[in-house]
């Protein structure tokens, strides 16, 4: 009689909810760290602010890595890269809320002052929370390399840098490019509640923030004002639901309408579910297993060549990946520009690499193979990966011994440049740009750094240099040409690209999935 | 009864700063830092690296900053969360309601299913029903939490539809926090259905988390009432002609409190510690998941002064479990 009851509440509410308003329930994997997302670099975060909530100049062409006009309805490069100057789209409104309701439109002032904050010291918002680090915006560079930044109207901003940069356009459709409204902050900050900026976001992105209950809901509704038109559902509501098994109950139960990333093992029966979509991408990623190449026997790239031959990479996606991957041949994925299908891989083939091995003169060998103590995209069970590679080895002759540690001393330890060993470890690319991968993994600069190969190849490294400017096909020869020599020299065994699954309530329209990884609800709508 | 708790309370300040030493220390004793965690897989310069350390203070000597800390606490000060830039006491007061509705209702329905069976069991010593009681128990104890928290849900919220998967209260309601729990905040808002959603998405979550101390509190009152009812004076009432439901509830139940009250006492004390496993499975927004979550970030401020709010919480649950005792057992009256 009680669930009856119960039964029959829920659906009356349902049914009368449903009438006045279109919802759609994601259920998010995780709790957003805060709202304003050049604090942060967790995706989690991101979905929770810079996509529903902020625009930015320009933004990713949707299901690509293409840049295109957002609040920027335009913009010229000087013929030296060194000036960028944007025409701002005029009359786009910041949201109005209970907490702020704005006077003017979007201009020049809150562009200014979106990115003086992240690098002046002056900026009343520079350190408006204890230990505001901006660490996106100093990771790329953007610190170093941007001048100036000035109002040339209203309506018109021009950035001047300290040299060229090509991947600077993708560089502000990140997150940490997301517009703040100044006349908001100003309010803030006469009013002694800078840190609401942090949480209570205000923007002028496809929806505006309405409530946060730590851990449990973030609720949005529709601008009514969003420049590119009111979306079609009306209010988006992040239930945080940090398992997964229970995330996929809650799908199936019909609690939500989409989950991000599911059991693996699960896929299978989700897609034979008729009242379910799951769209699947290749994501922007690559898992990786890079030798220390200061170190003898793996300074000789017949030697890292002949370990990779070894590694059977389709056991590894099979059992690792649960076939939830494609195997890596180049050190950017092919959702990339410039990826270079013609690179051949190394193929697996034991007697050969046994060979290979004995040639270089190498025999007995031991080695230290690290695994990450953490699941990540690139990786999901890297102790088990390195298992497999381990017994790999082992048919070589090599010996391999696994060793670990906890997560925030693995990647410290693992930059040494006298590291004992070849380590586990990936990659989740920041704006789609190859620079954001082959610069940052494998550039002479990023020695000691994040190029766990330690490895500096001066034909390569010129290569990738001279590729931070030109055109886009310019700037593809050279990338292309860049994975070959990559290919010879073998830094790395490259393991997988993992595929990203997205299961969803069949009655969801007009998702698209974001190459970046991100999760955004942009033009979504719910079939009645 | 108030110098036992001058006494009582007197114990409780070593007890604070052995806490806060201990607190202070166990985050820092873990491998690696907040700022290399922050920096993820992207990595930071030596140079960006000491800036950061220093801006966050963690470049001082350990003393100066446990000195800081101790000052902070002091003077009110639970510090920030180096994560999510908020205070520590805030965060705490937000979500540690949920645990305590959670923890409550899990703890009543151990005390008032687990009482009666241990009676049971022991008043029927080595029969079937003693046997099959004491068996279940022993099941329920030994449950790995996960699982049987899915289990529950594969169950009741997927195949029967009956409950719903996870969360406090249906997403459909959507009122402001006034108290933090749920069932009392549902009424408040006056929505209609509100309250039910509130107490049906109470139900797993609660039985789940009621099933281990359900199971201790029901081998306790077994074994504490086969002790009581080898007593001579049980013995004597018997003789007197008294009736045999008599004897059990007001003769030997009675004396075989004290050690069940030890063993809730515990309990309460553990659950509203949090209870991490069942938070997780049904995305309740309480404490264990918290404290969890920051360690895992290395948000040092958060761990140090949340273990402190928790064991200031345990603490208090067990001054007032020693007081019961006297209600219960006059001769160990304060």
């Amino acid at each position: 009689m009680k669930t009856k009851l119960l039964l029959t509440t829920a659906l009356f509410a349902a049914l009368t909810v449903s009438a006045q308003a279109k919802t759609l329930v994601y259920c998010s994997e995780g709790s957003p760290e805060g709202f304003d997302p050049a604090l942060y670099t967790a995706g989690t975060t991101f979905d929770a602010s810079s996509k529903p909530v902020y625009s930015g100049l320009v933004q990713f062409k949707p299901g690509t890595t293409q840049v295109e006009p957002d609040l920027a309805e335009s913009w010229e490069v000087s013929d030296d890269g060194m000036e960028y100057t944007f025409k701002l789209r005029p009359g786009v409104k910041f949201h109005s809320t209970d907490f702020f309701t704005p006077t003017r439109d979007l201009n020049a002032d809150d562009v200014i002052f979106t990115f003086d904050r992240q690098m002046n010291k002056d900026n009343p918002f520079n350190a408006y929370v204890e230990g505001a680090s901006w660490e996106y915006f100093s990771g790329m560079s953007m610190p170093d390399l941007i001048k100036s930044i000035d109002k040339v109207d209203d309506l018109t901003v021009k950035f001047v840098l300290n040299r060229p940069e090509a991947p600077f356009l993708a560089n502000l459709g990140m997150d940490f490019g997301s517009i703040m409204s100044k006349e908001y902050a100003d309010k803030l900050d006469a009013g002694g509640m800078k840190s609401d900026l942090n949480q209570k976001p205000i923007g002028t992105g496809p929806f505006q923030f309405v409530a946060y209950q730590k851990d449990a809901v973030i609720r949005y509704k529709a601008n009514p004002d969003y420049y590119a038109g009111k979306q079609a559902i009306d209010d988006l509501v992040f239930a945080i639901t940090t398992d997964n098994s229970v995330r996929q109950q809650k799908l199936l139960a019909g609690e939500c309408h989409v989950m991000p990333y599911p059991n693996p093992a699960d896929v299978q029966s989700l897609k034979d579910n008729p009242d379910l979509t799951v769209m699947e991408q290749e994501g922007l990623n690559v898992g990786y297993l890079a030798y220390n190449t200061m170190v003898a026997p793996f300074d000789k790239p017949e030697v890292r060549k002949a370990l990779n031959m070894a590694i059977n990479k389709q056991a590894i996606l099979d059992v690792v990946f649960q076939g939830a991957g494609k195997i890596a041949k180049n050190p950017i994925p092919p959702t990339m520009w410039s990826y270079n299908d013609a690179v051949q891989d190394d193929p697996y083939d034991p007697e050969a690499a046994k060979k290979m091995l004995a040639d270089a003169g190498v025999s007995d060998l031991s080695m230290k193979v690290w695994a990450m103590p953490v699941q990540r995209p690139y990786n999901p069970n890297a102790r088990r990966m390195a298992e497999l590679i381990q017994s790999d080895f082992d048919k070589i002759g090599v010996k391999a011994e696994i060793v670990s540690y906890e997560w925030g001393e693995y990647l410290d330890r693992s930059k040494a440049k006298d590291r004992d060993g070849a380590v586990l470890l990936g990659w989740t690319g920041d704006n789609g740009d190859p620079d954001n991968f082959l610069a940052v993994l494998l550039g002479c600069d990023a020695v000691g750094g994040a190029n766990r190969a330690q490895w500096c190849n001066e034909e390569f490294n010129n290569l990738i240099m001279k590729a931070k400017s030109g055109t886009q096909e310019e700037r593809t020869k050279l990338y292309e040409e860049a994975q070959v020599v990559f290919k010879r020299e073998a830094p790395w065994a490259t393991i997988a690209h993992s595929v990203v699954h997205m299961p969803m309530s069949a009655k969801v329209k007009g998702y698209v999935m974001d190459p970046l990884g991100g999760h955004n609800f942009e033009g979504v709508d719910i079939e009645e | 009864m108030l110098s036992f708790l001058i006494k009582r309370i007197g114990l409780l300040i070593p007890t604070f700063i052995g806490i806060t030493i201990v607190a202070f220390g166990f985050v820092r004793v873990l491998p690696g830092d907040p700022v290399l965690l922050m920096a993820g897989e992207r990595g930071l310069t030596p140079e960006r690296y000491e800036a950061l350390m220093k801006q966050f203070g963690y470049d001082r000597p350990i003393w100066v900053q446990y000195w800081d800390y101790l000052n902070g606490l002091l003077h009110g000060d639970l510090g920030q969360s180096l994560v999510t830039k908020k205070p520590v006491l805030d965060e705490f007061m937000q979500l540690f309601p949920a645990t305590v509705e959670l923890a409550l209702c899990a703890i009543i329905l151990a005390i008032v299913i687990g009482i009666p069976a241990g009676i049971i069991a022991a008043s029927r010593r080595g029969s079937f029903v003693d046997q099959s009681i004491m068996g279940t128990a022993l099941v329920g104890y030994s449950m790995p939490i996960f699982w049987w928290g899915l289990l529950l849900i594969i169950v009741f919220s997927g195949w029967l539809q009956w409950t719903p998967v996870s969360g406090r209260i249906s997403l459909l309601y959507f009122f402001p926090q006034v108290t933090g729990f749920m069932t009392i905040d549902s009424l408040l808002s006056g929505q209609k259905g509100a309250f039910t959603s509130a107490v049906s998405h109470l139900i797993l979550p609660t039985i789940v988390l009621a099933t281990i101390p359900l199971a201790v509190i029901a081998r306790q009152t077994r074994s504490s009432m086969l002790e009581v009812l080898g007593e001579d004076y049980v013995r004597t009432a018997r003789a007197k002609g008294l009736s045999e439901r008599r004897v059990i509830g007001i003769h030997a139940l009675r004396n075989a409190m004290i050690p069940v009250i030890t063993v809730i006492g515990l309990s309460v004390g553990t659950l509203l510690a949090g209870a991490i496993l069942t938070e997780t499975i049904f995305s309740w927004p309480g404490i264990g998941k918290w404290m969890v979550d920051s360690i895992t970030r290395r948000d040092y401020p958060v761990v140090q002064s949340g273990l402190l709010l928790i064991a200031a919480v345990v603490m208090v649950v067990n001054l007032l479990v020693d007081m019961t005792y006297g209600l219960i057992n006059p001769r160990i009256r304060h």
